[in-house]
């Protein structure tokens, strides 16, 4: 997902000279062609993520769209009052570009564990949070952004869904059905966000055997909500799940939540699938942590089981 | 004395009568902020920077980035001073419903050009904005306000070495250096000396004034950057709470509000320099 979002900026910088691209010293093999091609668009400004957010604010006051690359939490935690003063109050055109979602980079640490980034970044006003879960939709929803503009927060996962049943349509603000036409009633519908959304389509096919209709929802865009599309899906379903490789606070798990209690489309049953409110103890590649968590395929059945609804 | 300096030092003595006006009326805080740095501010606002007052968005103008956002009474009484809005807006500062908020606010304030009140963001934003400019080929300077306290902030040093690292030597740093901050003397605080190498020793072009002489202000703030690519940091030796007696010097000024015979007694020192200078 990383290399399509970083070439896809690579070839719109080269149509329009006021896509400036800021990394905080990261990107290494990735962002070379864009170094050396399109110098007056690329600023390495050290590793200083307070500073290039500000850069980005002032750049993008001077009519300048902005892109800011670096691995989550770096630009987004480390200067978050430098993304909702300087870039959100003003509603300048910066998009945070930040790879290493979720345990992406699960070995190197907790440092390293993008795991509140959501609930953090979609609670300033003006900031846009978008999540794509596999390639395509990664490219095509930051050639969307570049087109809207920011405040935005894109975040971009190691792992990437890599079956789908059929092409979806992948809307900027909308939700896609990446399994399950939207007419069809579900058992179960799946909402998520990001590569974990994988984790979904394996464990839609192990439920279908025992006969149960399943749709997967990709929640890719969290902030702004699309709240009437959800409730559309959630009307034709009888269990509501949930799942991110995020925090459970201020997660996706909060919001359609919230969104089921306001619009009173209450399923019959509501089950989360997120990371407890505590560090990890342990390290691992990420699809070892996912299941250490309970957040991998296998676990999603076996809890669905245990709970009597699958 | 030249009527011009006059009537710039006039223009200081009208925007520290609105400051006072400004903070008493509203009740607000750093009154001694403004007055130390309301020279300064006169300076840019009368024949250094280029700006148009029918236009705020005039892109060719020179931008002001006020970093030290709780002056921002200071701010919109320049402002105000300068011609973007009547005066008699500033009577809103601080007030129920109003836009004037005690820190610097751009949102329905014409002239603001960024929005600070949390210390360390303006530096990093000016480095932007010049860095846009002169890769736009812009003959646009970008000038930043910063306390001397607020340079306990790590942000402000990142930005000066990207702004060194860059060259932009379209961007003037200048710090109203009261040498006092909120609890106490800077020194005690956490200790800024030795300044100016510091300065140097981040790249750049290092000058020293009085920060409350407009002429002296004026004459360094106008030489035009110099083709070393090396940016400019004014050092501008001021006076915490300068233009009233008792409120000079004191970080008891720093937060207090004047009470009415405070006021009174401070006022009648501001009209007695108003009159002075319109004498001359």
């Amino acid at each position: 997902m990383r290399d399509i979002v970083v070439q896809n900026l690579y070839i719109a910088a080269k149509k329009d000279r006021n896509i400036v691209f800021l990394t905080g010293d990261l990107g290494f093999g990735v962002i070379d062609d864009f170094a050396r091609d399109l110098p007056d668009q690329f600023v390495n400004v050290g590793v200083a993520e307070q500073n290039m957010a500000m850069v980005a604010a002032g750049l993008a006051l001077s009519g300048k769209k902005v892109f800011t690359y670096s691995i989550a939490n770096f630009n987004t935690l480390r200067c978050l009052e430098q993304l909702r003063n300087d870039v959100c109050y003003h509603e300048l055109d910066v998009t945070t570009i930040s790879v290493g979602g979720g345990f992406s980079y699960g070995q190197l640490g907790a440092s390293h564990f993008a795991t509140e980034d959501v609930a953090v970044m979609r609670a300033m006003p003006n900031m846009r949070v978008v999540a794509p879960s596999s390639k395509a939709d990664a490219g095509s929803l930051i050639n969307q952004i570049i087109e809207t503009g920011g405040p935005c927060y894109l975040r971009i996962d190691k792992s990437s869904v890599t079956e789908i049943e059929y092409q979806k349509e992948c809307k900027l603000g909308k939700v896609s059905i990446i399994a399950n036409g939207p007419d069809s009633l579900s058992d179960i519908t799946i909402f998520g966000y990001g590569g974990i959304l994988q984790q979904a389509v394996e464990a839609r096919a192990e439920l279908m055997k025992r006969g149960l209709k399943v749709t997967i929802v990709d929640v890719h865009t969290i902030k702004p909500l699309d709240e009437d599309g959800i409730v559309e899906i959630i009307e034709k379903t009888k269990v509501v799940v949930t799942i991110e490789e995020h925090n459970k606070s201020g997660g996706l798990n909060e919001l359609i939540a919230q969104v089921v209690c306001a619009k009173g489309c209450v399923p019959s049953a509501y089950v989360s699938f997120c990371l407890p409110d505590v560090f990890s103890k342990v390290v691992g590649e990420q699809a070892y942590l996912l299941k250490h968590f309970g957040l991998d395929a296998a676990s999603i059945v076996n809890s669905l089981t245990e709970k009597g609804l699958a | 004395m030249s009527s011009g300096l006059v009537n710039r030092q006039l223009f200081a003595a009208q925007v520290r009568k609105s400051c006072l006006e400004m903070t008493s009326r509203g009740k607000s805080s750093h009154i001694g902020s403004c007055l130390s740095c309301v020279d300064i501010l006169a300076s840019l606002y009368n024949c250094v920077m280029n700006f148009n007052c029918a236009r705020p968005e005039w892109s060719e103008r020179d931008r002001f980035i006020m970093s030290k956002g709780h002056a921002g009474a200071a701010v919109y009484a320049t402002l105000a001073e300068a011609g973007f809005f009547d005066k008699s807006i500033l009577q809103g500062h601080y007030i129920n419903g109003s836009n004037l908020s005690g820190h610097v606010s751009h949102l329905g304030v014409p002239g603001v050009e960024f929005s600070t009140g949390s210390l360390g963001h303006g530096l990093g934003v000016a480095c932007g904005i010049s860095l846009a400019m002169k890769l736009d080929k812009k003959n646009v300077r970008t000038f930043c306000l910063l306390s001397d306290g607020e340079l306990d902030e790590g942000s402000n040093w990142e930005a000066m070495m990207f702004a060194s690292h860059y060259k932009l030597s379209n961007l003037c740093v200048i710090i109203d250096y009261n040498k006092l901050q909120s609890l106490d003397s800077t020194q005690n605080t956490m200790g800024l000396e030795p300044l100016e190498d510091k300065a140097r020793a981040f790249g750049f072009n290092v000058s020293r004034v009085d920060g409350h002489n407009i002429e002296e202000i004026q004459a360094t703030m106008a030489i035009q950057p110099d083709d070393t690519g090396k940016p400019c940091f004014v050092i501008c030796d001021t006076t915490k709470g300068k233009g009233v007696s008792f409120m000079e010097n004191s970080v008891l000024w720093h937060y207090r509000t004047a009470q009415e015979n405070e006021y009174e007694s401070a006022m009648s020192e501001l009209v007695v320099e108003l009159e002075r200078l319109g004498r001359l």
